[in-house]
């Protein structure tokens, strides 16, 4: 047969499209089921008695909700210290970060210096090199200045990041020099420019800087571990490990503490989901 | 330039340009200087310390004494150091790639048009922000060999012997790598979204005209235009995946058996239990001479296969 090429089919060609938006949504909300269920099953297993929580088929929502639980966990294990001594590392090592960080990655950025670039690459590469390499060394160092147990340890090793100077200072660039220019010509000196140009220009790289910081410190695991013994000085994370280590068959406690844990971050996450996003789309680093 | 020339120009820089020269480094070091004094001690220091630290015996408490390449043969009789390469090496081979393909057809499916962008969006990336050990308690819960939901459900479906997931030393591994990619793609998704989001649209408008289909388009312009997307995103995930830690420590503690205990794992134990930091130190040596190798060899091979505009 030699029939001339037809046009297009439009009925067929838009039955197809929409076949494939269907397609489309539905991995999409498999995906969203695979990504959210362990969190909505934490959440449906808090409120139940232990006996229930591995019922199947699954009861997601309980008929008698032990709302309790969220009040027992506190009694069971200090949770509060942890909490507070969390907040309490979380707001001072974003603040350091933020502010050592901005101050240098302004230098780095705009100013010129002998030894600039090469003072940079170091910054680069530490940040490409594995911390485990050298968190022996680090503890060593901890231990004969006598901060081993101490917060300290944790503020001294955290706050001084090469991943804050590189971010912010590649936010820096962006802004044009003709307006740094112009505030020398006004007869405004390098720390005003700083504070009263750069800062109030940076506030999405400084939004971005303090998420990052913030969820790092909040659920770092490995630091606390490592540094802190005194169940009065523990973090959230090893609270939590604590919490199961103590109370390995309180299943719906478990499940409690562990949604528990994660409260800040989700409402800061929530809040500021749209930096994180574009900061991380703009940055890229922080593996 | 004449020599006399330059002695000319030099006499006429007067000591004051001079001063002044050295007034503004001096400025710029004193922005530096906060960050740099605990960067150089908490960071540069500790690393050139553990370069060191890999040549000798110490125990903590004891002297430092030299111990050559000792440390570095007694891993060549280290059955666990053997084991936790092995285990490392098959950690990564899986991760890398498995994320990789899962962020990026991820990223494919939201880069559409599509109601509840956002939503999504924000959903997937949830995983990489909550805290790892709460992420691996309700993983384990859900894995539960006996109890689990997982398991209940393949029972209830026929299967006679479903897979006693971490408690099992075959399926130890891939259950705490299904968990890395589930927390870690969202991440990377980000990255590539924002990779296509860049394509410029022409590119695809031209593509259509001389009547490229949608696989050719994907093949012979998406996947180019995202090379160096996906050069940097290998090279970020190999590193970090090569740095595995706190998700095997929470999920198995590096078991069953040695089944899941990898490089940073051994040498954690070296130093933290056995006090063996000389050793330790020698293990995390050779860590980072792996990502270091296999670093540079991504970037001898970027040449062949990313395109940059």
């Amino acid at each position: 047969m030699h029939a001339a090429p037809q046009p297009r089919d439009h009925a067929s060609q838009r039955a197809r499209a929409i076949a494939l938006k269907v397609l489309t949504y539905a991995l999409l909300l498999a995906m969203t089921a695979v990504m959210l269920l362990p969190f909505l099953w934490m959440l449906s297993a808090s409120l139940k008695l232990d006996k229930d929580v591995f019922r199947f088929p699954i009861e997601w929502i309980p008929a008698a909700p032990q709302w309790g639980n969220y009040a027992l966990i506190w009694t069971r294990i200090p949770f509060l210290t942890f909490f507070a001594n969390t907040a309490k590392l979380t707001v001072i090592i974003t603040f350091l970060q933020l502010a050592t960080s901005s101050f240098a990655a302004y230098a780095f950025a705009k100013l010129d210096f002998r030894g600039r670039d090469l003072l940079f690459l170091g910054y680069i590469a530490s940040i490409a090199i594995p911390w485990q390499v050298y968190m022996v060394p680090q503890f060593i160092m901890m231990r004969r200045l006598d901060l081993v147990d101490t917060h300290m340890a944790l503020i001294l090793l955290q706050a001084f990041s090469a991943f804050g100077v590189f971010l912010l200072r590649q936010f820096f660039i962006s802004i044009p020099n003709d307006l740094s220019d112009a505030a020398r010509i006004d007869g405004l000196n390098e720390y005003g420019i700083y504070f009263r140009i750069m800062l109030p220009l940076s506030k999405p790289a400084l939004a971005t800087l303090t998420i990052f910081t913030f969820v790092g410190v909040w659920n770092d695991f490995m630091g606390p571990l490592i540094y802190l013994n005194t169940e009065a000085k523990k973090t959230i994370q090893l609270g939590l490990r604590l919490f199961i280590q103590q109370y390995s068959a309180d299943y719906a406690l478990i499940m409690a503490a562990s949604l528990v844990s994660l409260v800040p971050v989700v409402i800061l996450f929530l809040s500021f989901q749209r930096f994180f996003v574009e900061g991380i789309a703009s940055t890229g680093i922080k593996g | 330039m004449s020599s006399t020339q330059w002695s000319n120009r030099a006499q006429s820089l007067s000591s004051s340009a001079r001063h002044s020269r050295l007034k503004r480094e001096l400025v710029a070091y004193s922005f530096i200087l906060p960050n740099f004094l605990g960067f150089a001690i908490f960071t540069l220091i500790p690393m050139v310390f553990s370069l060191v630290l890999a040549f000798m015996h110490w125990d903590g408490a004891g002297a430092i004494t030299w111990a050559g390449l000792s440390n570095f043969a007694d891993m060549l009789k280290d059955e666990t150091f053997r084991i936790s390469l092995i285990n490392t090496l098959y950690y990564v081979a899986f991760t890398v790639p498995l994320t990789m393909a899962a962020a990026l057809g991820l990223a494919l499916l939201l880069n559409q048009p599509l109601r509840g962008r956002d939503f999504f969006r924000t959903t997937f990336f949830f995983p990489y922000v909550a805290s790892l050990v709460a992420v691996a308690v309700v993983w384990n819960m859900i894995f539960h060999p006996a109890m689990g939901p997982v398991n209940q459900l393949l029972s209830a479906l026929g299967v006679d012997k479903p897979p006693r997931w971490t408690a099992s030393v075959d399926w130890a591994m891939p259950t705490v790598i299904m968990a890395s990619v589930w927390k870690g793609m969202g991440y990377y998704m980000v990255l590539y979204l924002a990779a296509l989001q860049g394509i410029p649209s022409y590119l695809y408008e031209a593509a259509e005209i001389d009547g490229a289909n949608s696989w050719q388009r994907f093949r012979y312009i998406t996947l180019p235009m995202l090379t160096p997307t996906t050069f940097f995103v290998s090279i970020m995930l190999t590193i970090a995946s090569f740095k595995v830690f706190d998700l095997i420590l929470v999920m198995t503690g590096g078991g069953p058996g040695r089944a899941t205990n990898v490089l940073v794992v051994h040498t954690y134990n070296m130093a933290f239990k056995e006090f063996r930091y000389g050793y330790s130190s020698a293990i995390a040596m050779v860590l980072f001479v792996i990502v270091l190798v296999i670093t540079i060899i991504q970037f001898r091979m970027e040449r062949r296969w990313v395109n940059y505009m």
